[in-house]
């Protein structure tokens, strides 16, 4: 479970995110749509650990674990994983070699052994087969030279060998084609449980197609300003997000 | 004394003078060699120890740096050859070795060559006055003015002379292997030529061996005469300098027609660490490759600088060199590319990188264009920076911590030259290299 109370977050005296407070059950998959630059990504890293925020104040819990304060490393070894809306490009490091970097990372702060090569091979295999990720490219450097789409499953990869306890898609749709989108739904969905939690930051409908919500937020200038279930995200696409930005005017 | 015509002489260089003064009769070589010999040493005299003033040295100010001139190493005893050949046995091989101790080559301990590969040391071939070879062995004191170049022509005492035959394919790498007998500080100056003929394929990796390190001062010059359409692959491993000690290298390569030629040095070494290198393009078409990477902390010093003539058209020239600086170590790189008049259609690119890792480093960077072709492409960068924090988080979201996640993006740093060497056994090697010292920067 992942609940989010009364965060607030600038950059640069700049305020962000605005006394936002969300809430993701075990097992929810909860959307998020906002107009661009109303503070998704920002939510996002702020609760994955990236420095460049001033939190000023709130709590961040992963299955009842305050995470702020935490290391990144800290907080993806208790379970958290972002799906970045841009996963970076780390040349030198074959993206095998970096898989089981992290995986071997997280095992050990979690106090477990090494996972032997045999398994590792297997897993990283049998996640690439149902993601469509060519052999080939676990060979090359870590998303150098891939595709925007092939980057976004290759983050999808990286989250079904973590096996995290709950999952961030920051706009994993966008840069995918349609049959991708289908191949990463289904990734997505295979690995819901009913303990692990998601939040899909999107801005289309689509991929709530696929990948079906139990709730939808619209987040606009920093807060969840409404609440509903899949429907409104449909609602959202044909009215787009005027009344909101309308109603924080006011 | 009217010494007012005369510059001031450094302790060292006045040393320097008295060494060549009582070697000179000894020192290998028929009668024009030693003619050579007197030419060089005078040479380097009238310019003296290169100094901050001097263009090209004016990183690296050798005046100020080299206080005083070893004595010359002794030839190696029947004891220190018997040791070496103790511990040789020991260690793993990538191909073939030619072992020089203290600069001098002993064949005893050094490996068989496949067929159309000769070597010779190179006291024997300047005795024997080869007039070919003696050219190529002192063309270049003619064409390169560079007093350290000259001083290494003026005194040096053995070194290899490799020749492999035209056509001739060469499976494994040619190891150099540079071992040390003494720890005591001493003074070497050795030289080595590689000559391949036309169409023929090799790789040379110099490499270094035992544990005291290369203390005292290091001339070398190891120079290359590469054939039309040869593909010639250079690697030298420059890990076992210590602190106090001088090593400066040069190295020198002609490049014939359609010819390949690949050049990397890894320098992880302390003390004073300088790497000339001239590559000359002579023929047309050629491709040619240089790069480095410098890792380097305390008060480690390092100069690669790079004069690079296409001197015929068509060539392809890249230059990548990279350094990661902590402490208070201080890096150079200079480049110089010339494009003569008929080298129309060059094609030329320089990069250098540096990752700083403290306020307290230096990084020299100084990048030189002589274009006088009118139809060319060429261009140069440089960079210096921190490690990319967007790159460091999303490692560190995948469950590194930081300071792992440091160490992956410096060794990839290192590692994205290491792995265009083109020989496994050698990226290995490379690669345990650059992971020792980022071991002990972990430690430190
Ligand atoms: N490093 C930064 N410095 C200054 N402003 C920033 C920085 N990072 C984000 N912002 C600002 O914060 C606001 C929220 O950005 P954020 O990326 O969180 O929006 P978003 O909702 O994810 O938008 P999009 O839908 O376009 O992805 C934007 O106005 C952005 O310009
Ligand atoms: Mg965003």
């Amino acid at each position: 479970m992942l609940e989010v109370k009364n965060l607030n977050v600038s950059i640069g005296g700049r305020k962000i995110l605005n006394d936002f407070t969300l809430t993701v059950q075990d097992g929810e998959v909860a959307a998020i749509m906002g107009p661009n630059g109303t503070g998704k990504s920002t939510l996002s890293y702020v609760i994955a650990g990236r420095k460049d925020y001033t939190v000023e104040s709130g709590e961040v819990l992963l299955n009842g674990v305050e995470l702020l304060g935490l290391e990144p490393d800290v907080r993806a070894a208790k379970g958290l994983f972002l799906a970045f809306q841009y996963p970076l490009e780390i040349p030198g490091v074959a993206t095998m070699t970096f898989l089981k970097a992290a995986l071997n990372a997280q095992r050990k702060q979690r106090g477990e052994d090494e996972i032997s090569t045999p398994d590792f091979m297997k897993r990283v295999k049998e996640a690439g087969d149902r993601l469509g990720i060519k052999p080939d490219m676990l060979k090359r450097a870590l998303n150098v030279g891939f595709s925007g789409g092939e980057k976004k499953r290759m983050d999808i990869l990286q989250m079904a060998l973590l096996e995290p306890s709950f999952g961030i898609l920051d706009e994993t749709d966008s840069g995918l084609d349609i049959d991708a989108l289908k191949v990463v739904a289904e990734g997505v969905n295979s690995l819901r449980t009913p303990k692990r939690g998601f939040l899909v930051i999107t801005h289309y409908q689509r991929l709530l197609d696929y990948i079906v919500p139990d709730t939808v937020h619209v987040m606009a200038q920093g807060r969840i300003v409404r609440t509903g279930g899949k429907e409104l995200a449909l609602e959202l696409e044909q009215s787009g997000y005027r009344d909101y930005m309308a109603e924080e005017a006011a | 004394m009217t010494a007012q015509i005369i510059p001031t002489r450094t302790a060292a260089e006045t040393a320097l003078a008295e060494a060549f003064g009582a070697a000179k009769a000894t020192l290998p070589g028929c009668a024009e060699v030693a003619k050579l010999r007197e030419d060089a040493f005078g040479a380097f005299f009238e310019a003296g120890l290169p100094h901050r003033r001097v263009e090209a040295w004016h990183y690296t100010d050798l005046r100020a740096l080299m206080r005083d001139a070893l004595p010359v190493a002794p030839t190696p005893t029947a004891a220190a050859i018997e040791t070496l050949r103790a511990e040789l046995g020991k260690s793993a091989a990538v191909g073939p070795r030619l072992v020089l101790l203290d600069g001098v080559f002993v064949p005893e301990v050094s490996d068989s060559l496949p067929a159309g590969v000769t070597v010779r040391s190179l006291a024997a071939v300047l005795t024997e006055g080869r007039p070919d070879l003696v050219a190529l062995l002192a063309a270049q004191n003619h064409q390169i003015v560079d007093p350290i170049v000259s001083l290494n022509a003026a005194l040096m005492q053995d070194g290899v002379v490799l020749e492999v035959a035209p056509g001739t394919s060469v499976a494994e790498p040619i190891q150099l292997v540079y071992a040390t007998a003494s720890s005591v500080p001493l003074a070497r100056f050795f030289r080595s030529l590689v000559v391949v003929g036309a169409g023929a394929s090799v790789m040379i990796a110099e490499t270094c061996h035992g544990e005291g390190g290369r203390t005292g001062q290091t001339f070398g010059c190891l120079v290359f005469s590469v054939g039309d359409e040869a593909r010639v692959g250079h690697t030298a491993e420059v890990t076992d300098t210590v602190a106090g000690s001088v090593r400066l290298d040069s190295f020198i390569a002609e490049i014939g027609a359609k010819a390949k030629f690949d050049s990397f040095a890894l320098i992880t070494g302390g003390g004073l660490v300088r790497r000339q290198i001239f590559l000359r393009f002579a023929g047309e078409e050629a491709e040619g490759t240089l790069s480095g990477v410098s890792l380097l902390r305390g008060r480690e010093h390092a100069d690669t600088t790079l004069f690079v003539e296409h001197a015929a058209p068509g060539c392809i020239g890249r230059e990548t060199f990279r350094y990661i600086l902590d402490e208070e170590a201080t890096g150079v790189f200079q480049g110089k590319i010339r494009v003569a008049p008929v080298a129309q259609k060059t094609d030329g690119r320089m990069l250098s990188k540096a990752l700083l890792l403290a306020d307290t480093v230096a990084m020299n960077n100084k990048p030189e264009l002589e274009i006088f072709a009118d139809d060319v492409a060429c261009g140069h960068g440089a960079t210096c920076g921190g490690l990319n924090p967007d790159q460091l988080f999303y490692i560190q979201a995948r469950g590194l911590p930081q300071a792992d996640a440091e160490a992956l993006l410096l060794e990839a740093f290192a590692a994205e030259l290491v792995d265009e060497i083109g020989h496994d056994g050698l990226i290995d090697g490379f690669r345990a290299d650059v992971a020792a010292w980022l071991g002990s920067r972990a430690k430190a």
